[in-house]
């Protein structure tokens, strides 16, 4: 309760919803994300930081960034089918069909209001659960870590509505990717081929900006000159509304939200818990079948999950000092700019910080419901724009996003590569979050695997060595083999018929 | 917004579906074989001290190669009858209008610096594909590249590459 104290300054209300806007903004510009966006303000907070509780204000800023990226992020997926960030990719499936149907402002009533759910949910976890949940993640060795990469990963082959020999190609493209560069265990240079520009690697931020940015713009031209942007109309009888369809999607929130939460504090993240939640809502929803053609349903249990683990994810930052997702990461790295330890010792060194960092967490998404729910007309505006003006700009913002990642203009490069990549592998039904998701995963996924790996001296049987990671290594065989078993049934009801 | 789309009516297609599919597993063929032969170059096996860089990439890369192969199979068995346009000409033209301009803007942007490119890449097609009225164009391209100069040099501090007209009027 003394946190909602440190928190409720005026200062650091000002701040909450200076960042949800901000946030909000970043979120919605797909040139600009939650983690590059929460990495370029940093260097502001340097300062800020230095004052007496001017910690726990620059985290507040921050992490109020975060949450409005993860609000806005929805708005363009819906909107536009551009999924602003990587974790909003599922609320397309859904979300955009809506819009296209007209039904615009309740889907974006509906991604909101789950976000919030998801995140309020999140927080309490977060409040109450932490100790219990540290103690749990403590025991995990990189055999666990490795379990929960490949379950994610297969997980992907099992739901996909791609087919899976697709799903595989450009999962293992995206491992190929993130291999560029330099070896995370030796050091040692991969796949660099002598070239300077590729000893930093492929960054997952490029990709996205390409493949998502300027693959969409490629797809739209085809279809000629009007942008397929649909128009949003919130105003209080839409949200009402809606607010009254959602009580009947209960029990996907309540899945979504402990989807989301477990796969936020294990090394997870948002974008595999969106995934994740929209396959296990799809499978066990009476309306399944109907997703991907509009169901409120399915911007419910993305939105919610991805929330749920974008918030869940500083548990184990501030617990542990392992980030759960890479925007996690970045405030991670500004916390020990700021000279703050992460790690147990930070619930009783700076009680202060910590909680009113929690309690920020409750008051800024107050904030950013607010704030979304009142200021989309604004965004809708741009849909009024002509896309021979807003593709233009849209391709500057994007090459200026890619720029900005590493300053290179290599990068902006390997947006257009990604671009037409993009473009390919939509028509072609390669799926892209996979691809993506192994860029961002690849490096830590290889390295549990490897350690995993030197643990046993090479023995994969570490794989099913206690049961938590023989548990998780089982199912994510089982989502892996997913379309075999199908397909044999689908055979053998065809023989017999 | 209008249902009456601008584009282009159906005409013929550029190149077939099935070709398509074929050349872009062949592309993923291609990457994986690379991927592995470098991985081999690292070591891909086994060693004293636990395994080797190339370990991890050789079998991604094993798997990209064998699931091309069955993607390629997979296009291969579509019946000709069955393959259908991937991209039609109509379409190709209108996707490579923006292509070529966006592939320029970036080699601009290496010589005159990212704002006045920006600019001229932003008026470049107000002109020609939305054929705005000259003032509509400039203030819109220059209204941009001064709104991307505050937002990134001025909030965000973010350098970002400048070229010679920048040095001209002292924004360096």
């Amino acid at each position: 309760m003394h946190g909602f104290g440190v928190a409720l300054t005026p200062m650091n209300l000002v701040l909450m919803f200076t960042g949800v806007i901000l946030g909000v903004i970043i979120g919605v510009l797909p040139g600009l994300g939650g983690a590059n966006g929460v990495a370029i303000l940093l260097p502001l907070t340097f300062g800020m930081a230095q004052t007496p509780g001017g910690a726990t204000s620059a985290i507040i800023l921050l992490s109020c960034i975060y949450w409005g990226a993860l609000f806005g992020g929805a708005i363009t997926s819906i909107l536009f089918n551009i999924p602003g960030e990587p974790w909003s990719v599922a609320t397309t499936f859904d979300g955009y069909p809506l819009a296209q149907k007209g039904r615009a402002g309740n889907a974006l009533t509906a991604a909101f209001t789950s976000s919030f759910i998801g995140a309020f949910v999140a927080v309490i976890v977060i409040t109450f659960l932490s100790p219990v949940i540290a103690e749990f993640a403590l025991a995990f060795g990189p055999a666990e870590f490795f379990g929960v990469y490949l379950l994610t990963f297969c997980a992907f082959v099992g739901t996909s509505k791609e087919p899976p020999f697709k799903t595989l190609a450009a999962m293992m493209l995206g491992f190929g990717l993130a291999a560029v560069g330099t070896d995370p265990v030796t050091g040692t240079l991969r796949l660099t081929f002598g070239t300077v520009p590729l000893l930093t690697g492929f960054d997952f931020l490029v990709a996205v900006i390409g493949l998502f940015g300027i693959g969409e713009i490629l797809l739209t031209l085809e279809e000629g000159l009007e942008f397929r942007g649909t128009r949003a109309k919130i105003n209080f009888r839409v949200v009402m509304e809606t607010w009254k369809e959602l009580p009947r999607y209960w029990a996907t929130s309540v899945r979504s939200s402990a989807v989301g939460c477990f796969m936020g504090i294990v090394p997870g993240g948002a974008t595999p818990a969106s995934f994740m939640s929209y396959g296990v809502a799809r499978r066990f929803s009476p309306n399944g079948a109907k997703f991907g053609t509009g169901q409120v349903e399915g911007v419910v249990a993305p939105e919610t999950a991805a929330h749920a683990a974008g918030t869940s994810a500083l548990l184990p930052m501030i617990t542990l000092g392992v980030p759960g997702s890479p925007t996690a990461a970045v405030l991670l790295g500004g916390l020990m700019i700021w000279g703050l330890q992460p790690g147990p010792l930070l619930f009783i060194e700076q009680k202060e910080f910590v909680w009113g960092l929690i309690a920020s967490m409750y008051l800024g998404n107050i904030a950013g419901l607010i704030v979304v729910l009142t200021c989309v007309p604004l965004f809708a505006a741009i849909l009024r724009v002509p896309f021979s003006v807003i593709a233009p700009v849209i391709i500057v913002i994007c090459a200026i996003g890619a720029y900005t990642v590493h300053n290179a203009i290599f990068d902006v490069w390997m947006m257009v590569v990604f671009g037409v990549l993009g473009y390919l592998f939509k028509k072609l039904q390669y799926p892209l979050a996979p691809l993506v998701l192994a860029i961002v995963l690849g490096d830590s996924a290889e390295s549990s695997f490897r350690q995993a790996m030197l643990f046993s001296q090479g023995d994969m049987a570490i794989l099913f060595s206690n049961k938590l990671v023989g548990g998780l290594t089982t199912v994510a065989i089982v989502l892996l083999l997913w379309p075999l078993v199908t397909w044999l049934i689908a055979k053998a009801r065809r023989a017999s018929a | 917004m209008s249902e009456d789309r601008q584009g282009p009516a159906p005409g013929r297609a550029a190149f077939g579906q099935k070709t398509a599919e074929i050349v872009v597993a062949a592309l993923f063929l291609a990457v994986g074989a690379l991927v592995m032969w470098d991985s081999l170059r690292l070591g891909a096996s086994w060693a004293e001290d636990g395994p080797r860089p190339g370990y991890f990439p050789f079998y991604v890369a094993l798997i990209i190669v064998v699931s091309s192969v069955f993607n390629i199979i997979r296009a291969l068995a579509v019946p000709k009858a069955k393959d259908k346009a991937f991209v039609e000409r109509g379409q190709l033209k209108l996707v490579l209008s923006v292509l070529v301009p966006a592939a320029l803007y970036v080699t601009a942007v290496t010589w005159i610096g990212i704002y006045v490119s920006s600019a001229v890449f932003i008026a470049f097609f107000m002109r020609w594909l939305g054929k705005y009225p000259w003032w509509k164009v400039a203030a819109v391209s220059l209204g941009a590249a001064a709104v991307f100069y505050v937002i990134f040099e001025m909030w965000f501090l973010v350098p970002l590459p400048k070229g010679p007209v920048e040095a001209l009027i002292g924004l360096n």
